[in-house]
């Protein structure tokens, strides 16, 4: 029997009042040490998946869920008093906004220290210091200066570099980072996932990394789950879902991105027309059915879940075999 | 901070200089000061008497200059009605009309800051609609009426505080209470708005993900955020209250500043009235030049701008 992982996700659901069911049904998992990487284009609900699963839903969002287990516990029937507790503490969870992410009021070290202030018996003055270290380990140079400084002195990759820092005040065992690249340059972007992925090493940490971008999730992710219109619709091991991707739509984002060696010069990317469906409770059928290049009727009935290889499994028609140079 | 801080200084100098100007201009507009001192009775030659010895013959730029050199060494003029100066006048004044002043904006922040919170945090609910409720009543409410409600009220049948005068501290809940509801809407307001704006950010939402609690987010990361609006306008209020205070003042019978205005206005004493127009307007701003400050306190990003 496997151990039970850090985080365990069944059947989430998330409804924004009677019309719009962004999350229908998400399943997934998170094991002590691995990344988990949640991929799907804008407004296919990744964000509001990792949202929910850390209790921070705006007002007017209301969450149901088969299951939300978070190191043995029952997520869902803890009160916000009890689940804040946690917060901060074992889970936490960096966002895509670096820049209004921290509040422009207070300073760096003030911000940072509050967490642990909160969380653990110290004084302000050693919870400074372990913001400093953090910082440092951050590759901040000057961390005593920086931990004095307000958030409109530093740039965008600092910032985040100092969200990352105080996500970690309390060695999480659980990290949700929320696009955390999105908003910086390419350069920046490498260091701060050499930055997760040595924290990762060091801490045993679990990371939930929602991103829509392939490049990144082929570097870091040991385990790779396709979201589309709320659904997952592929999940499966990093290295097979690269190497035998299953549902159409999985296969149509990895032929739109730009492998160096493998597209032939002057060949066309590919492109998946029309945008994500916004989707309302009661939605039956597949989501993608409207864009999908192998639709048929079949695809407006329930759609099951299909084993494509150990650990592999996709929401499709389709069998498994289906030929895999088309995409959708 | 300091080129921050320089910049406002001029600021405030350039209106002040606007605000002599027109307080002189306008008190001359006013008709013939010299025929209404000597009074309807007064012959041509008693009037040009009063003239010279007022120094109303001069030109008035001469004039100006000589009653703008005079202010900033603190002398006023003398009041035709008192025969006294008129900056003794103010002085002796002065602190009832502060002690009201303040008064009405403490109460006032009680009262509006909290309520504020409660109908942001509470945004869209029962709860925060009553409150605006509150906030429009308070606005449509007129102070005289609702000072003369109140001490027929608390005052005649109630005898819980008293009818007016200022012998006991008590005399000052009524007054400051009628004062501070005309400044109670707009501030609750505010501090709605910016709480709202403000528990809806990126960075609460940041607060939230480190487990900080509700009053610690509240309080500590949104209000601090919200504050700044309601600095500023909080100044201006107590400005309104210092120089609004005439109405107050005559219904509770306090003999302010507010009521030599009332006084000065009535009887035509032009050297009071426009030294109190100057007075209210210089605190005025230096009202606005402290909640510059307070805010640059507030913001760090103001003080690095």
């Amino acid at each position: 029997m496997t151990p039970e992982p850090l985080l365990e996700v069944a059947d989430l659901r998330v409804r924004f009042g009677a019309r719009v069911e962004a999350v229908r049904g998400v399943s997934l998992t998170v094991n002590k040490g691995e990344t988990h990487c949640l991929v799907g284009e804008s407004g296919c609900g990744k964000s509001v998946t990792a949202l929910a699963t850390m209790g921070l839903l705006a007002r007017g969002a209301v969450r149901s869920s088969g299951r939300l287990r978070f190191a043995g516990q029952d997520l869902t029937n803890l009160s916000e008093r009890e689940l804040s507790k946690l917060r901060g503490d074992r889970m936490a969870m960096i966002f895509q906004e670096p820049m209004t992410s921290l509040n422009p009021a207070f300073t760096i070290g003030s911000q940072m220290a509050e967490v642990m202030q909160r969380h653990r018996k110290v004084t302000r003055a050693e919870a400074m210091e372990r913001a400093g270290f953090l910082l440092f380990k951050v590759g901040i140079t000057n961390p005593a200066l920086r931990l004095g400084q307000f958030p409109h002195q530093l740039s965008g990759g600092l910032r985040q570099r100092v969200m990352i820092a105080m996500a970690l005040m309390c060695e999480p065992e659980l990290l949700i980072a929320d696009e955390p690249t999105t908003a910086l340059d390419v350069t920046v972007q490498a260091q701060i996932l050499r930055l997760l992925a040595g924290f990762q090493r060091e801490l045993g940490l679990g990371i939930l990394l929602i991103t829509h971008d392939l490049g990144v999730v082929a570097r870091v992710a040991h385990r790779v789950s396709v979201m589309y219109a709320g659904e997952v619709v592929e999940s499966a091991p990093a290295s097979q879902l690269f190497a035998n991707p299953t549902h159409p739509y999985t296969r149509g984002l990895l032929a739109s991105v730009p492998v160096p060696g493998k597209i032939a010069r002057g060949s066309r990317l590919g492109s998946i027309p029309g945008t994500v469906p916004r989707i309302g409770p009661g939605f039956a059928g597949c989501g993608f059915r409207d864009r999908c290049g192998h639709a048929s009727e079949a695809c407006a009935g329930p759609i099951a879940v299909q084993q494509a290889g150990p650990d592999h499994i996709y929401r499709c028609q389709l069998q498994a075999s289906w030929p895999q140079d088309q995409a959708a | 901070m300091l080129k921050f801080l320089l910049r406002r200084l001029v600021l405030a100098l350039l209106v002040l200089i606007t605000v002599l100007t027109v307080s002189f201009t306008l008190t001359r507009l006013s008709g013939d000061v010299a025929v209404s001192m000597a009074g309807p009775t007064a012959s041509q030659e008693d009037v040009e008497t009063i003239r010279r010895a007022y120094g109303l013959d001069r030109p008035l730029p001469v004039q100006f200059l000589a009653w703008v050199g005079d202010a900033a060494s603190g002398d006023l003029g003398r009041s035709y009605l008192y025969h006294a100066p008129v900056a003794g006048l103010i002085r002796d004044r002065l602190p009832i009309t502060l002690t009201l002043g303040l008064t009405g904006l403490g109460i006032a922040l009680i009262v509006a800051i909290p309520l504020g919170i409660l109908a942001a945090m509470y945004e869209a609910t029962i709860l925060d609609r009553a409150i605006m409720m509150i906030a429009v009543i308070g606005q449509a409410m007129p102070s005289f009426w609702l000072g003369l409600s109140l001490v027929i009220l608390l005052g005649l049948r109630l005898q819980w505080l008293p009818l007016s005068g200022v012998e006991t501290w008590q005399g000052y809940i009524l007054p400051g209470v009628v004062l501070a509801f005309s400044a109670i809407p707009a501030l609750m307001r505010l501090t709605r708005s910016g709480m709202v704006d403000a528990l809806s950010s990126d960075y609460i939402r940041t607060a939230r993900a480190k487990g900080l609690t509700r009053a610690r987010i509240v309080l500590h990361h949104a209000l601090r955020n919200a504050a700044m609006p309601v600095v500023a306008v909080a100044a201006v209020q107590l400005g309104f209250m210092l120089g609004g205070s005439i109405v107050i003042e005559a219904v509770f019978s306090l003999n302010g500043v507010g009521y030599l205005a009332w006084e000065s206005i009535s009887k035509n004493d032009f050297p009071v009235v426009q030294s109190v127009v100057l007075f209210l307007a210089t605190i005025y701003i230096a009202l606005t030049l402290m909640a510059d400050m307070l805010n640059a306190l507030l913001d760090p990003r103001l003080r690095s701008a």
